[in-house]
């Protein structure tokens, strides 16, 4: 047999799951390798090593070797363990969020470095005071954007015409906005109102620097917050995990 | 393929295979285990089998702090000689084993049978909180020691019931999270290092 070659990747813990007695499995999320799974043995154990450089959420150094299934971690040293994201209730579940996202709308072993930055950047954006909501909702459009689901915010999905300053519909199936004389054609639609079209668009279409100086009241907050969760539920065709223990927090 | 294979006897291969449908043991486990019993002696397949046996009949869980229990309420809830003001909660009964071990904590305890862990789908339902809330009911605690893994999930779990305790005026305390006894600096990791730094104490 041939020896087992190792490698080494920078990597987000995006998923653990147990295994056996002292192992886990893990998602990884790399910049180069797109997603992976490895074995991590032993983590555990209250004195592994390798325990709290692997925790979820983590961004750090993986040493990795590869085995006939799944490969398993060799060694592993922390680059930012974003510390804030887990001493702060609401902060850990909005990450967790972001993290279940990007897990669910990613294949194996296909590389997305635009993501992978996007993730990394979204994570030190949450360690920040500001909007999170906003944060979240700047990181489901470019998400989106980038696996290929980015709505289309600019002309009726239906007639192709130009949009007019009224309130038009969001439509999840065919992904994207219906004009008041289009929105019968389409099952499944909510109306969405001037000031969320404006803030989608200025989202998807802007970097970070400009669409983090947005003000947004409590109300637009949720409407966007709503539209983006129904989208999202749609895509997937199930409703996210973590979104429902996000509800139970905003309560 | 084997069609002419003798199998084993019929009570060897179902025991083979009620053995291999406990976590952690494959088919090959199995069969060592089940061979093993088949020669050891009589006393001691019936010790094991009415050890099985009485673990699903007698054990409940206690109705105030749901642990493992033989009676009703457990031990611990009953003995007078424990600080009933105090309550440590821990995720799984085996916790409380390893506390009581070190004989240092003499209050009671509250099992939650889990933690909160939002990407699987365990919510604030799913563990024991409200019956927790239903203890403090009657005043008479006055410390709560949050004593859930030092793992994600038990930390989300920890900060969840601080807030929902906080305003009740319950002193609420957290086991200290650092370095472990017999371990070395160097391998340590950053959040670990960040808590055992902020907690240090007077020599």
């Amino acid at each position: 047999m041939s020896k087992p070659r190792n490698y080494q990747t920078e990597a987000i813990i995006i998923k653990k799951t147990k295994l056996g007695e002292a192992d886990r499995i893990l998602t990884l999320y790399t910049p180069h390798l797109g997603k992976i799974q490895a074995v991590a043995k032993g983590v555990r154990r209250p004195r592994s090593k390798l325990a709290g450089h692997l925790e979820l959420l983590t961004h750090s150094q993986v040493s990795l070797a590869r085995g006939r299934n799944l490969d398993t971690v060799t060694g592993s040293q922390t680059i930012n363990s974003f510390l804030p994201l887990k001493s702060e209730l609401e902060l850990t579940a909005y990450a967790l969020y972001t993290i279940e996202l990007v897990d669910q709308f990613t294949a194996d072993q296909i590389e997305n470095y635009p993501l992978f930055q996007l993730l990394l950047e979204t994570m030190h954006r949450l360690c920040q005071a500001g909007d999170n909501e906003l944060v979240l909702r700047y990181f489901e459009l470019h998400l989106l954007n980038e696996v290929g689901y980015r709505p289309q915010l600019q002309q009726c999905v239906s007639c192709r015409s130009t949009l007019e300053p009224v309130t038009n519909s969001f439509c999840s199936s065919t992904g994207g906005i219906l004009c008041p004389n289009c929105q019968q054609t389409q099952p499944l639609t909510y109306p969405l109102s001037v000031n969320a079209l404006k803030v989608l668009r200025l989202l998807q279409s802007s970097d970070y620097t400009t669409a983090g100086k947005l003000k947004i009241n409590p109300e637009l907050s949720r409407e966007l917050a709503e539209v983006m969760k129904d989208y999202v539920k749609y895509l997937l065709e199930r409703e996210l995990k973590s979104a429902a223990w996000l509800d139970t927090l905003r309560k | 393929m084997n069609q002419n294979l003798i199998p084993a006897a019929e009570a060897v291969s179902k025991l083979i295979q009620e053995f291999s449908k406990l976590p952690g043991i494959g088919p090959k486990s199995a069969q060592r285990l089940t061979y093993y019993l088949l020669r050891a002696p009589d006393e001691q397949a019936k010790l094991l089998a009415g050890a099985l046996l009485s673990i699903k009949q007698k054990i409940t869980l206690c109705s105030i702090c749901f642990n493992v229990t033989e009676s009703e309420p457990c031990l611990i809830c009953r003995s007078d000689q424990r600080d009933r003001n105090k309550i440590c909660i821990v995720e799984q009964p085996q916790d409380i084993l390893a506390l009581e071990h070190t004989r240092i904590y003499n209050g009671l305890y509250h099992v939650l049978h889990g933690a909160i862990s939002p990407t699987e789908g365990v919510g604030v339902d799913d563990v024991r909180i409200k019956e927790l809330m239903n203890r403090l009911q009657d005043g008479s605690i006055d410390e709560l020691i949050l004593a859930t893994n030092p793992t994600l999930e038990g930390e989300q779990t920890a900060m969840y019931l601080n807030k929902l305790i906080f305003p009740l005026g319950i002193r609420v305390t957290r086991l200290a999270r650092g370095l472990p006894f017999g371990t070395e600096l160097e391998y340590a990791d950053d959040v670990t290092l960040t808590h055992a730094i902020e907690g240090r104490q007077e020599f």
